[in-house]
């Protein structure tokens, strides 16, 4: 269908994206490279001249740096895991007949559009407080010691606030997913005797499957990004520092351009690694 | 009327063009703090003065700093006047992007700005900026409580008093801990308070030629003790804790001692908040037995215009209003003596008025009793208490302050702690040629 | 006998998905239940749910303290701006994309979600810089150009997915029928295509919304949105979670309220266009 003629004009409609593209990446990655390899100190004066890798090898060196690499791994690991789980199972549930589902689902979506700091702040003082908190309250009513989660459970407070602000994403595609799904296929199978696990493991979970990469490439993007959630509860302490957020300590807290921008390298190399070998899942899913 | 009021107005805008002072609109930059908050709500009484209109940019504390710090940084001349720390003052006064500010009327009377704040806010002998209020640290304790258990509070008690107090007054059945105290990381909370108490027992961030000083056993006893005595008699999951959460416990009752910054002294006895107002006594903030320094700080929130911004004349006059004496007699007017802007001029000290408010003196004596160019028992190469008024401090200060309270959280030992916190303070020294 | 054991099932379901529903929403509830109370009994031991004196006080407060007018309509402004100016831009891409594939189309498209991952704060000094140069710190003009290219991608991805369901034959009559290039996107794809791109639409400008940290960091006093605004209430000194849900409150009821009155679009928004 495409001739000659419609070929190029695609290419003229496609050159403006493109191209603003090409630039918002181009630019400033230009000059985060060129920053990464001089000792920049705003707070000494600026440009301090060429140190070829020093950053580089400063930045891996530093004790913070594998850790930073762990926490950013297990805060996107963990949250992919929670929201795929949980997902897929409010989904089926979801699914089913019931009264209000409409209403249901406003419920179940409307965490995705609560600000990150906003939810951050909420979760951390009037939840997640180990005095005032409400947790903490249903702790002592219960008659156990509430947990300071945003110390002694670092980790797993971040997952839980960042998987509570997509898991709306997540049961929502897999909602969509399910309904498309066969409803005569599963009634076959039912008649067949076949038990719910068995259904669930060969009729709807492979039907979900291109469903699930799309939540987990979409919300890897998002996750590998996110910053805002650690800013507010922990501010890094506590093994919660991620990449970016150890980026962010360099460039800002110890007003070292050069020593982050050499950081953000690293991150776009780890983004990248990440981006390849999803792609090589999704670039297959993604045609069916 | 309505003709009436037109006159007025353009017989103010005669004036305000007469006096030659163009009608300039000021942005300016500040912290969410009560005071400033109050502030914001008197512009009006400036604007009426002077002609001049202010947009105000308010920000919490962390996001404040950074977004400061990266506008002077690339003088950016987003503010005209923002509001920094004794911390941010000197380095940015040595590197020329603040206004200087020794040329303020005779009307403002700069030789009333408390000399230990002036100081801090000076570079080589120039005000960079100027105090908006300033603070101390000072022991705040229940006084109801101190008696039951039998004690008395010295005028200057040590941190072995302040321990066995704290024992004795902790009653977890009832949710009361003996002592509540920062653990919070960050450079500015926990940072702060371990940095204090570790000058009180006399240890020392860097030697004369900027060896990082963790592996000394002064620090190792500060940590240890700190760390005891808190397991002891401090809340629950007070590693996390900053200035407001243990604001909060205290109000509430929560609290027997609170050891942090002397503006909590009205906060803590305004009966709207405080469940405990009428029950607190005050204190000098303690050192170790036989040790010369106490745990006292030093910090003021100043007032400081960037250098190039086109209304430095406009800017001055704003901050000739929001720090002078007038100003706090405003307050004082409005909200009563207790709630003026504290720590930051002589005259008020010795206002009768404000005599009268229970904590006055002891936040003098304890603003009195820091000093920043002389902070610790040995010899250091620094300005600056709880901070060391170099450019890289922020950024290493938090980093340790994080180690330290993965211990408070109890997730490693005092002596990793130390030891991680060595190691990379040498290291951040290194890459920026120190050492 | 079936019907009753479906009816049963009907109940158990229903049950159990509004306690989850209810329990997912209750964060938001809290907040806003928070915001009408005076902030003792924000923190009061035990927690009160409904039984408290309502009060109206911290919205006062924070209306008297901030102006949220303006903050809000620079959140429209910004969000608005950037979500319709990206349509704009990834409308003719995605149209060629879907209609005119060649082999590299899928790594194009792949190319540009992977430039969403680059960690913002390493590049925070040089777009800084280039707003100074260009003097538009501080203006809506450069955030909206920002979150336009921040969001660019998704943008593209989404309506490439929507295009795609549209049949090609249809396209191919028209064009059959003579009509140009321009007629054909004007007449035979635009009309096709409204849901979609009202999809995209309503997801973006949420995402734009949310934008924390550009819009934090690029601005002052004149093209500050929501995002600043919740910056001045979190964590002061003294008690602030009632005032704190009050500011939360208003930062996030346009959005919800916006969500609410477009529920169908935004459903089929938040899947991304990915799943039908």
């Amino acid at each position: 269908m495409a001739t000659k003629h419609s070929r190029s004009a695609a290419r003229l409609m496609m050159a403006p994206a493109v191209i603003l593209l090409l630039g918002w990446m181009l630019v400033p990655l230009i000059m985060t490279l060129i920053f990464s390899f001089k000792r920049y100190l705003p707070l000494r004066g600026g440009d301090l001249g060429w140190v070829g890798f020093e950053n580089y090898v400063r930045f891996v060196s530093s004790s913070a740096f594998w850790p930073s690499v762990a926490a950013t791994l297990t805060i996107v690991g963990g949250v992919l895991l929670i929201t795929v789980i949980f997902g897929v199972l409010l989904a089926i549930l979801l699914n089913q007949p019931m009264w209000g589902q409409g209403v249901v689902r406003i419920l179940v979506i409307a965490p995705f559009f609560v600000m990150p700091t906003v939810s951050a702040l909420v979760w951390k003082n009037m939840f997640m407080d180990p005095v005032n908190g409400l947790l903490a309250h249903l702790w002592r009513f219960f008659g156990a010691e509430p947990i300071s989660w945003l110390s002694e459970a670092s980790l797993p407070s971040i997952v839980i606030i960042v998987s509570w602000q997509w898991l709306p994403f997540a049961t929502l595609i897999l909602l969509t997913a399910i309904q498309s799904l066969d409803g005569e296929q599963l009634e076959a199978a039912e008649m067949d005797g076949a038990p719910p696990l068995k259904r669930f493991g060969y009729i709807t979970l492979p039907h979900l499957s291109r469903a699930i990469t799309i939540v987990i490439l979409i919300q890897t993007i998002f996750l590998l990004a996110i910053f805002a959630e650690i800013f507010v509860t922990t501010g890094g302490a506590f093994g919660t520092r991620t990449l970016t957020y150890l980026i962010f300590q360099r460039v800002l807290e110890s007003q070292n351009v050069g020593l982050g921008s050499a950081g953000g390298v690293y991150a776009i190399i780890l983004a990248n690694i990440v981006a390849i070998f999803l792609m090589r899942i999704v670039g297959k899913n993604l045609d069916a | 009327m309505s003709f009436k009021q037109a006159l007025c107005a353009a017989t103010a805008m005669t004036l305000v063009t007469a006096s030659g002072a163009l009608a300039e609109n000021l942005v300016i930059a500040t912290v969410n703090n009560g005071d400033m908050i109050r502030m914001q709500g008197l512009t009006q009484d400036f604007t009426d003065k002077t002609g001049h209109t202010v947009e105000w940019v308010t920000l919490e504390e962390n996001v404040l700093r950074q977004r400061v710090t990266t506008d002077i940084a690339a003088k950016g001349g987003s503010f005209d006047i923002m509001t920094i720390g004794m911390y941010e003052t000197p380095i940015w006064g040595a590197n020329g992007w603040l206004v200087s500010l020794d040329d303020l009327s005779a009307d403002y009377d700069a030789d009333d700005i408390l000399p230990a704040m002036r100081a801090g806010l000076s570079h080589d002998g120039t005000l960079y900026a100027a105090p908006f209020y300033g603070e101390s640290s000072m022991i705040m304790y229940r006084t109801d409580l101190m008696e039951q258990a039998g004690l008395e509070m010295p005028e200057a008690p040590t941190w072995q008093f302040i321990r066995e107090a704290a024992a004795a007054m902790t009653d977890r059945d009832n949710d009361i801990n003996g002592i509540c105290l920062r653990g919070k990381a960050g450079w500015g909370e926990g940072g702060a308070f371990i940095t204090v108490t570790a000058n009180s027992f006399g240890a020392r961030w860097f030697d004369e030629d900027w060896n990082a000083q963790f592996d000394q056993p002064e620090w190792a006893d500060a940590l240890n003790f700190f760390v005891g005595m808190m397991e002891e008699s401090g809340p629950a999951g007070y590693a996390t804790n900053g200035f407001n959460e243990n604001l909060s416990l205290f109000q509430q009752g929560k609290c027997g001692m609170w050891i942090d910054a002397t503006v909590a002294a009205s906060f803590v006895t305004n009966p709207d908040d405080s469940t405990v107002a009428d029950k607190v006594g005050f204190a000098l903030a303690p050192n170790s037995e036989g040790v010369d320094k106490k745990a006292n700080w030093l910090w003021a929130w100043a007032l400081a215009v960037p250098a190039g911004t086109q209304k430095e004349a406009a800017a001055k006059e704003f901050i000739e209003w929001a720090t002078s004496k007038d100003y706090i007699e405003l307050v004082a007017e409005n909200e009563g003596w207790a709630n003026v802007p504290p720590g930051a001029r002589t005259s008020l000290y010795e206002n009768p008025n404000y005599q009268a408010v229970p904590f006055a003196q002891k936040t003098l004596d304890s603003i009195l009793a820091a000093d920043p160019n002389n902070p610790t028992v040995k010899p250091v190469p620094y300005v600056g208490v709880q901070f060391v008024a170099i450019p890289e401090f922020a950024g290493i200060a938090t980093e340790v302050s994080q180690e330290f309270s993965a211990v408070y959280a109890g997730q490693q030992t005092v002596d990793e702690a130390l030891a991680k916190a060595q190691a990379l303070t040498n290291d951040a020294m290194e890459a920026a040629g120190y050492r | 006998m079936a019907r009753a054991v479906t009816q049963q099932r009907k109940i158990i379901n229903t049950t159990a998905a509004w306690g989850i529903g209810l329990l997912i929403f209750f964060p938001i509830l809290w907040t806003v239940l928070t915001s009408f109370k005076t902030e003792a009994t924000a923190i009061a031991d035990p927690p009160v749910f409904l039984a408290f004196d309502w009060t109206l006080e911290n919205y006062s407060a924070v209306m008297e303290r901030s102006n949220y007018a303006r903050f809000l309509w620079n959140s429209i402004i910004i969000a608005g701006g950037s979500t319709i100016l990206g349509i704009i831009v990834a409308v003719p891409a995605a149209w060629s994309m879907a209609f005119v594939p060649s082999k590299r189309t899928k790594d194009i498209l792949l190319w540009m979600l992977s430039t969403k991952m680059l960690p913002a704060v390493g590049v925070l000094y040089p777009i800084y810089l280039i707003c100074i140069k260009l003097g538009i710190l501080d203006s809506r003009g450069a955030l909206v150009v920002i979150l336009m290219l921040m969001n660019l991608p998704i943008i593209v991805w989404m309506l490439y997915t929507y295009f795609k369901e549209i049949p090609g034959e249809i396209l191919e009559a028209a064009r059959m029928d003579g009509a140009t290039l321009k007629e054909e996107i004007l007449y035979v794809l635009t009309p096709m295509a409204i849901p979609g791109i009202a999809s995209t639409l309503l997801l973006n400008f949420i995402l734009a919304w949310n934008e924390a940290f550009w819009t934090l960091n690029l601005t002052a006093a004149n093209a500050a949105p929501l995002t600043a605004f919740i910056a001045s209430y979190s964590s002061p000194e003294g008690l602030f979670f009632a005032k704190l849900s009050a500011a939360s409150t208003m930062a996030i009821a346009p959005i919800l309220i916006l969500g609410w009155f477009s529920q169908k679009q935004l459903v089929s928004g938040l899947t991304f266009g990915a799943v039908k």
